[in-house]
């Protein structure tokens, strides 16, 4: 293996719930008392894992726990995982914005992060003003910014309104001048989180090939978290899977995101909930996802040629005339294929009434191809809120039925779905005329 | 690179003999003051500072003058309110030249408390995303105010410059080679002060109610409107024992030529500093690693 970067060793992260203030001065003295007789924090010993459906007991939570990796130099690694996996919570101890509970991270070079844009960026500056000030928080010298100035302002496109207060910019341009300025560091090790969420397409394969361009032709080390899972897979041969606070797997990044689209599912096509832990929201719980074939079983093989419904069940405890039940559906390389909800169901506009309610939705066949594929469910009133999202359940098309071939089960075509259309044949000349 | 070459040259190999450049920990010890660190953040400091300025004073007309007009008009007004109404003694010393040498060296710990004081909430947003040695940011408001310092300096010496030449009272002397000694004591006092607050504003908020009007009552029980001279002797002892009283009464004897000049005081002003630095050092060193969790 090649010299590491970075090394993670036995981190764990704590953190308190609730309100902080209440009772914190009481928690600090007795933590002050045990700390002086030697004892360990008497906190640290109750946090229960971090889980973000199930309402925790305990005032404390980990929001990492265990965490062991190393990142060799010159490697750019992905970080995938559902939101409060603790992706974030990691990328902050690396970047030293707050330090771990428990254990070392080993770092080789210097490390700058571009957690958020435009950290840093004064309004009232010039672009100008804001390379050198943000530069420099970032931790590079004026000089080293004077020697890249023009590599800066032309990688981000802004040259126009460099002298231009920044409170002026629109939200890309922010951006885009940020990511310039991170990535034109003199750094070893850079941190990228969920940047690209903002600039346009072409701006966005700019800074994936630049990203790539750091570590193979500068030997850089860049950790990029992600929930794009085109960008991840572009990008990073390796990646790091995360689930509540701990690394699941890590390894060759196709398997770690099929992987991680199917994490918590098991084969059968059920995700049901006892009513004391049913995801709740304002009124609704969610009782379980079901997915059957056109016999209704939830067990047994599915093929593109049947058509699969979904079942979500659930229960109102007020009238909800504007829910929404919608679900998305993804297939393994982590891309959201589709999403629809129950918004034209027939007949019932309006009529949410309080009880134990099921939306069901057919897949027609001759749609999705073989292989593993997650819905998500999710509540919404739209334009208001989003009440319950992020539940899923997986499922897998054993056998594709290809253009009338019959059923094939190790078959794969270079598509996202592989609807039968309509189509029509006609013949323009008749022979005789040819 | 050389920077972190020179961090590091004391961390220890792990077991298999990779020479790491650094080592993050849950603590740091409670006496360790990252220099090597914050030397090599100078350009920060630097820009801050220049950030500080330029963006004050942006879309302002006046723009930097507001540094000379602040203090002149607390002159005019403490002129006539405690100098003609109040008819508080300034020592026979000229009201103005008397209140403006008051005000110039208070302000300059004032602003150094208050705006450290609000170090940690204020730029939450950035600590909250990118590292750096946090004591950058006092530092660099303390420079913020010497610079200002010097542009409200610069007005007293007109004003000291006119009353030597036309009183008998006004006269300044060799005590002005202790400028840059006051200014230390006066900035670290105004870090040091403003780093403890600031470091437990972090959890406790309230301390933010009692700076607003702390600050002022402070001035009060500073000898800035009256001199050490005017006050009977049972309270001399309490306003003493302030640490920011012998270095505003250095200040006004060197350049006004009447006012409580002892080295003694001095020095005692100095231990005070000292003991305030070191306890800053330490609750800040406590606060700056995880205080993105409680802020």
């Amino acid at each position: 293996m090649s010299t590491p970067a970075l090394r993670v060793e036995n981190v764990s992260k704590m953190y308190r719930l609730g309100e902080v203030g209440t009772g914190s001065l009481s928690h600090d003295l007795n933590r002050a008392w045990a700390r002086l007789r030697g004892r360990p924090d008497p906190y640290a010993r109750v946090g229960a894992v971090n889980d973000r459906t199930s309402e925790g007991t305990r005032d404390f939570v980990w929001a990492l726990r265990d965490i062991n990796f190393e990142v060799g130099q010159g490697e750019i690694v992905g970080i995938v995982g559902r939101n409060g996996a603790g992706k974030s919570t990691l990328l902050k101890l690396l970047s030293r914005v707050t330090a771990p509970t428990e254990g070392n991270i080993y770092i080789n070079g210097r490390i700058a992060s571009l957690l958020e844009v435009g950290t840093g960026f004064h309004p009232e500056l010039t672009g100008r003003e804001n390379i050198f000030l943000n530069g420099a928080i970032l931790g590079m010298s004026k000089q080293e910014i004077r020697a890249r100035f023009d590599e800066i302002v032309e990688f981000s496109g802004c040259a126009k309104y460099i002298d231009t207060p920044v409170k002026r910019y629109s939200s890309g341009m922010h951006v885009r001048l940020a990511f310039a300025v991170a990535a034109h560091l003199e750094t070893d090790i850079l941190i990228v989180d969920e940047v690209l969420a903002v600039g346009d397409a072409e701006f966005q394969q700019k800074c994936l090939g630049k990203m790539k361009d750091l570590s193979t032709k500068r030997h850089r080390t860049v950790l990029f978290v992600s929930h794009n899972m085109a960008a991840v897979r572009q990008l990073c041969p390796r990646s790091i899977l995360m689930n509540q606070g701990t690394v699941v797997n890590s390894g060759e990044t196709n398997a770690i995101i099929e992987q991680y689209m199917t994490l918590g599912s098991t084969n059968a096509r059920t995700v049901t909930w006892a009513k004391e832990d049913a995801p709740t929201a304002d009124g609704v719980s969610l009782f379980g996802i079901l997915i059957k074939n056109q016999l209704g079983n939830t067990s047994g093989t599915l093929s593109s040629a049947e058509d699969v419904f979904l079942q979500i069940r659930y229960q109102l405890q007020v009238p909800m005339p504007e829910l929404r039940v919608g679900i998305s559906v993804y297939n393994s390389d982590g891309i959201a294929i589709f999403l629809s909800s129950d918004f034209a169901a027939d007949g019932f506009e309006n009529k949410r009434q309080p009880g134990i309610l099921t939306s069901t939705v057919k897949l027609p066949r001759n749609l999705l191809l073989n292989g593993r594929y997650v819905a998500e469910v999710r509540f919404e009133i739209p334009r208001t809120r989003e009440l319950i999202t992020g539940q899923s359940c997986a499922f897998e098309i054993d056998s594709l039925d290809h253009d009338g071939w019959g059923p094939r089960n190790s078959f794969s075509v270079a598509a996202a779905v592989h609807p039968l259309l309509e189509w029509r044949v006609r013949h323009d000349t008749g022979p005789e005329e040819h | 690179m050389t920077e972190t070459d020179k961090i590091a040259t004391d961390l220890p190999a792990t077991q298999d003999d990779v020479q790491w450049t650094r080592v993050i920990q849950p603590q740091r010890g409670l006496f360790s003051v990252p220099l090597a660190e914050i030397w090599a953040y100078r350009d920060l400091l630097l820009l801050l500072v220049r950030r500080d300025f330029v963006a004050l004073y942006k879309q302002t007309v006046l723009g930097p003058i507001w540094f000379i007009i602040q203090p002149l008009l607390m002159t005019v007004v403490f002129t006539i309110v405690f100098g003609n109404i109040a008819n508080i003694s300034t020592d026979g010393v000229p009201h103005t030249v008397f209140y403006l040498a008051g005000i110039t060296m208070w302000t300059f710990f004032a602003d150094a408390f208050t705006k450290t004081s609000e170090t940690f909430i204020t730029n939450a947003n950035i600590f909250g995303k990118v590292y750096f040695p946090r004591v950058i940011v006092p530092l660099s408001v303390v420079l913020s105010g010497l610079l200002k310092f010097a542009v409200q300096f610069t007005i007293l010496v007109g004003f000291v410059a006119y009353f030597a030449a036309t009183t008998e009272i006004v006269r300044p002397n060799w005590a002005v080679l202790l400028l840059p000694v006051l200014l230390l004591m006066m900035g670290t006092l105004g870090l040091s002060l403003g780093m403890i607050i600031s470091a437990l504003t972090t959890k406790y908020r309230d301390l933010r109610f009692l700076m607003q009007f702390g600050v002022q009552l402070l001035m009060y029980a500073t000898p800035v409107i009256y001199p050490v001279s005017s006050l009977p002797e049972a309270y001399r002892v309490y306003i003493l024992a302030n640490p920011i009283t012998p270095i505003v009464e250095t200040f006004r004897y060197a350049f006004v030529g009447r006012g409580n000049f002892d080295p003694m005081h001095l020095a005692y002003s100095g231990g005070v500093i000292l003991a305030l630095l070191i306890l800053a050092t330490v609750i800040f060193n406590q606060v700056e690693k995880n205080f993105m969790d409680t802020v």
